[in-house]
């Protein structure tokens, strides 16, 4: 049934241990249930009926960091927010991957002023950035997928 | 060693600077909550800025006798963008795009509140084509600003199905802004003078279909929720607002309209040619969470009528005004006449002047009345520009509303007074 069926009868399968937990954690990841402005609403287009990211194995969004292994940065980030969202990331159990969702979270966009962070990776360690203000919902998936790519490929002594 | 306080004897003061974590002093925040607080007696608790509930980054802090709020204190400018001093360094149409990013569900209200006083600036007609199309989009963008409020307020008290049926029809009309703008949610499409061009092939077949699919959603909606027993368990007689205090706040739209008070924009002042299209407003009688639920609901049928009125009426004409001053030769010229392209280019570097003086242009928003003032100083960038945001006004009733409601009603209340933070902070 299933996956026999399709790929044959293939035995046993050897793979290392590191391509083995990369799969397995590019393909459950639990984003934090976090917006911070237009971006935000684009994640949850993303998340609702049309676009459904559900398809792609990431619709569990946590509202708490503890359970949560993406942190998405949806918006533009202010010099207050900062600080918060710093304590966010701390608070996130390992491993954990950050996506930096739009111009503003990415570089400053268009908001080159005081009040603005200019580029979240000021803060925080991005792993991919989503460029668009705001993104389409297409281009935020194809930044996860990317991240997902990315997690395959990443060692396993990264996390310790 | 000083001596640890017994479990009945309270001690002095519970409450130090280092673990309120607000930037107030101590002596602050004895104004803002009881007494009571101070001695363990009732419970400060933190909610937000990270929390699904609160529609972004608000931050409350609650004064809790059990589950009793007793007093909330927002705290906001978690989202401070600096959009109204940044526009101080804009030409006047440059600084459309940043206006879409204040209420950025509502982004063509806000485009609207910011051309509309830089036309009365300039003492411009616009052209009738220009404002009947303007019209449609920001009915549209009204739908579009309740959809995603419905589809929030719905998922806070625990509808989830709500929420997604929402989007799917939210997706319709952010396909109309695509064709027309060219972005799903940033579209900048009104310009100074009357519109960015004039609307593409296949416009109104969009929005026919919106007109003809809509009426019947919105039964789902009503099925899923007007009725339904939890819901009415969940919303009716909480978070009472009366009439007074509502206009005392300085609420507007549809929070104030569930109150009972019939005051909208498009009817006090009409801009845009409001006039001209036939339309009832809302209003509500108690005040609770329950009839600015309806108010909404109710809205949705009314921005369907002048959209079905304007297409209809939609004239033939121009979009643009004629005022070479303020509206850029038409591409075509620029190819051929060495002065149009002149012209262009001094009207995109330097931009055009505004006559010294001051206005203030107010729109009805999704949220309410969504104003905007400039000061100009006679040259091409303003002086000051200042967004009265109609969130910022509503949330300012957040504590008046919340008091003496259970924890579990805040984000009833929060929902249903439709805050966008982005605009509260700007």
């Amino acid at each position: 049934m299933g996956l026999e069926q399709k790929l044959g009868d293939m035995g046993v399968v050897t793979t290392s241990l590191e391509k083995a937990i990369g799969w397995a954690r590019s393909n459950a990841i639990w984003p934090m249930l976090f917006g911070l402005a237009c971006c935000a609403i684009e994640m949850m287009s993303t998340q609702a009926s049309r676009y459904d990211l559900s398809r792609f194995g990431m619709e569990l969004m946590r509202a708490s960091p503890r359970q949560s292994d993406l942190m998405i940065v949806a918006g533009r980030v202010s010099r207050k927010m900062a600080p918060v969202l710093r304590t966010l990331y701390d608070q996130m159990p390992e491993p954990k991957w950050v996506i930096a969702m739009g111009d503003c979270a990415s570089c400053g966009g268009v908001f080159n002023n005081y009040a603005i962070v200019q580029g979240v990776d000021e803060i925080v360690p991005v792993d991919v950035y989503v460029a668009g203000c705001p993104p389409r919902p297409e281009t935020l998936i194809e930044g996860i997928l990317k991240l997902q790519d990315k997690i395959k490929q990443e060692p396993l002594k990264k996390w310790q | 060693m000083a001596a640890q306080p017994t479990l009945y004897e309270a001690p002095e003061s519970v409450l130090t600077e280092s673990n309120v974590q607000l930037d107030i002093t101590i002596e602050q925040l004895k104004k803002l909550v009881s007494p009571r607080a101070f001695t363990g007696e009732t419970m400060l608790l933190n909610m937000g800025p990270q929390h699904p509930s609160t529609h972004g980054v608000l931050r409350l802090l609650l004064e809790l006798d059990g589950e009793t709020i007793i007093s909330c204190i927002p705290d906001i400018g978690f989202l401070h963008t600096g959009i109204e001093k940044t526009h101080e360094g804009k030409t006047y149409s440059k600084g459309i795009p940043l206006t879409d990013r204040t209420d950025y569900l509502a982004p063509l209200s806000n485009n609207m509140a910011y051309v509309g006083c830089v036309e009365k600036l300039l003492d411009l007609e616009i052209p009738l084509r220009a404002q009947y199309i303007r019209v449609i989009l920001l009915e549209l963008t009204r739908m579009n600003s309740h959809l995603v409020w419905l589809a929030t307020h719905a998922l806070d008290i625990g509808a989830m199905s709500v929420f997604l049926y929402c989007m799917r029809e939210r997706e319709m009309i952010l396909d109309v802004f695509e064709l027309v703008a060219g972005a799903r949610m940033m579209t900048s499409y009104f310009r100074v003078g009357g519109l960015w061009r004039d609307i593409p092939a296949g416009f109104a077949e969009l929005v026919q279909k919106v007109l003809d699919i809509f009426p019947q959603r919105l039964m789902e909606y009503e099925k899923l929720l007007k009725d339904n027993p939890m819901w009415k368990e969940r919303t009716v007689g909480i978070g009472v607002i009366s009439k007074e205090d509502a206009i005392a706040y300085g609420m507007t739209g549809p929070s104030l309209r569930g109150s009972g008070v019939n005051y909208d924009v498009r009817k006090a002042y009409p801009y845009n040619s409001y006039d001209h299209f036939e339309f009832s407003v809302p209003v509500g009688s108690n005040g609770d969470v329950y009839d600015r639920y309806r108010c909404r609901m109710e809205e949705f049928h009314q921005s369907l009528k002048i959209i079905e009125q304007a297409m209809k009426r939609l004239p033939a004409g121009p979009v643009m005004v004629d005022n070479r001053k303020v509206a850029p030769p038409p591409k075509h010229e620029i190819a051929y006449s060495m002065e149009s392209l002149i012209h262009h280019f001094k009207l995109w570097t330097e931009g055009f002047s505004v006559p010294e003086g001051e206005a203030y242009f107010a729109v009805e928003s999704g949220k309410g009345e969504f104003g905007c003032y400039i000061s100009a100083n006679g040259g091409p960038k303003p002086r000051r520009v200042h967004f009265r945001a109609p969130s910022f006004y509503n949330l300012q009733a957040l504590p008046k509303i919340s008091r003496g409601c259970l924890i579990a009603d805040m984000v009833a209340i929060i929902g249903s007074i439709d805050i966008v933070l982005g605009e509260v902070d700007r």
